[in-house]
């Protein structure tokens, strides 16, 4: 047995880092036509994602991911992720009846980090919320669209149809978080596809790949295995807007009752 | 028979127009509408294909371990064992598909070690975070090394 290591670690680490559909896959992404890989059914996925608020450090790498991943445009007002910074202000001692606000601000969407503008020590506290889309199983979006352009597909992703959308922006108002823009270029809306173009090929979301602390997890609920499972059962996890019943998939571990 | 439909002509020829008409609608409709449109629901389940078929600017750590399985084994155990190549490299599947002529840069230490561990009362407080003014400046490089930056040697 002549085969030297490196032979070894390139022929079984793939099969170690990757899963199985995935292994296959790859090889087909390596030979630059990834949409001949086999083994993709929409009906044997259910995708969620999880995030995990006490470990985002801000740095804003998911946001400059996703906009080199998915060819967003750099302009401060298009974002198909970004992340905020809450700052929850001291309790006002002589007015402990009066709801504290809490100030949020995104400089361009976190996209060149997040500049100190606050002080330690004066009991306001102080945190990171990245924000996508949250892929409702119930979406407002997709329930006003007009003509079937955006719509949720078996396996559980919010997706847009371009060809299809006349720009008429009514799921752009109807979403309550926020997650969608028109792009001028095409005219028509624009939104997180959960990388669609990678997750149906065996790899995670660019934001996923790009988060230094693993603050992001992509999961596909109908594999039994997926850690994700494990991490629904043993933490507090909540979405946002509850009262809504859209359904988010997008699942916050250690979220603040002021963030909306 | 002819008795009863003697004074109906009229009706069979508005009976055509409607038969025409119904045709009509059913030819521009099979025009109109794609053939995947209602597969599985209110929409063209070809767009999830066309969702599907774009090529990614992300290749992924399994891909970089492919070739780079010394770094691999320099970040196994270290604080940076769970960050991703691409975190600090940038997007690489071009170099993954073309490793000869796409060569990436080096990222400047200076600024791509700030990007994560420059001092915000933001951050987790267990994050290690640097005022770079009151550390060492941004010569990271002289006592970390980016793939295991602990120990600090010196």
């Amino acid at each position: 047995m002549d085969q030297g290591r490196r032979d070894f670690l390139e022929k079984t680490g793939k099969y170690v880092l990757l899963f199985g559909a995935a292994t296959k896959a790859w090889d087909f992404i390596l030979a630059g036509n990834p949409e001949a890989a086999p083994g993709y059914d929409v009906t044997r996925h259910w995708w969620a994602f999880y995030i995990d608020i006490e470990k985002c450090i801000g740095c804003g790498n998911c946001v400059r991911a996703c906009k080199a991943e998915n060819d967003v445009l750099r302009e401060p007002f298009y974002f198909r992720t970004w992340v905020e910074r809450y700052h929850i202000p001291p309790p006002d001692l002589a007015n402990l009846g009066e709801e504290l606000q809490p100030i949020v601000d995104s400089p361009n969407g976190g996209y060149d980090g997040f500049p100190e503008r606050y002080r330690d020590g004066d009991g306001s506290k102080s945190f990171f919320v990245p924000k996508m889309c949250n892929h409702c199983t119930d979406s407002p979006c997709t329930q006003v669209c007009p003509v079937g352009a955006t719509f949720d597909t078996p396996d559980g992703v919010v997706l847009v149809d371009k060809t299809y959308c006349l720009g008429c922006r009514y799921c752009v108002q109807a979403c309550p978080y926020g997650c969608r823009y028109i792009d001028p270029r095409t005219h028509t809306v624009d939104k997180c596809t959960l990388c669609y173009h990678r997750i149906t090929k065996g790899l995670t979301t660019a934001c996923c790949e790009a988060c230094p602390t693993g603050a992001r997890l992509l999961g596909d609920l109908k594999d039994p295995k997926d850690p994700l499972h494990e991490l629904l059962r043993t933490q507090k996890v909540q979405v946002l807007k509850p009262h809504l019943a859209t359904g988010a998939k997008l699942h916050y571990k250690g979220l603040d009752g002021a963030v909306r | 028979m002819r008795e009863l439909f003697r004074d109906a002509e009229h009706l069979f020829r508005l009976a055509g127009v409607f038969v025409a008409l119904f045709v009509a609608f059913l030819v521009v409709r099979a025009v109109l509408i794609p053939k995947s449109f209602g597969d599985y629901g209110h929409y063209r389940a070809a767009a999830l294909g066309e969702a599907r078929d774009r090529g990614v600017a992300f290749a992924g750590r399994a891909a970089c371990l492919d070739c780079h399985e010394d770094v691999g084994t320099a970040k196994a155990g270290g604080k940076h064992a769970g960050v991703g190549c691409e975190a600090c490299h940038g997007p690489l599947a071009a170099h993954v598909a073309d490793p000869a002529t796409v060569v990436p840069q080096k990222p400047d230490p200076a600024a791509v070690c700030l990007v994560c561990h420059v001092q915000n009362l933001a951050k987790p407080k267990g994050f290690p975070q640097i005022e770079p003014k009151e550390h060492y400046g941004d010569a990271c490089g002289a006592c970390h090394k980016p793939h295991a930056p602990l120990p600090v040697e010196g």
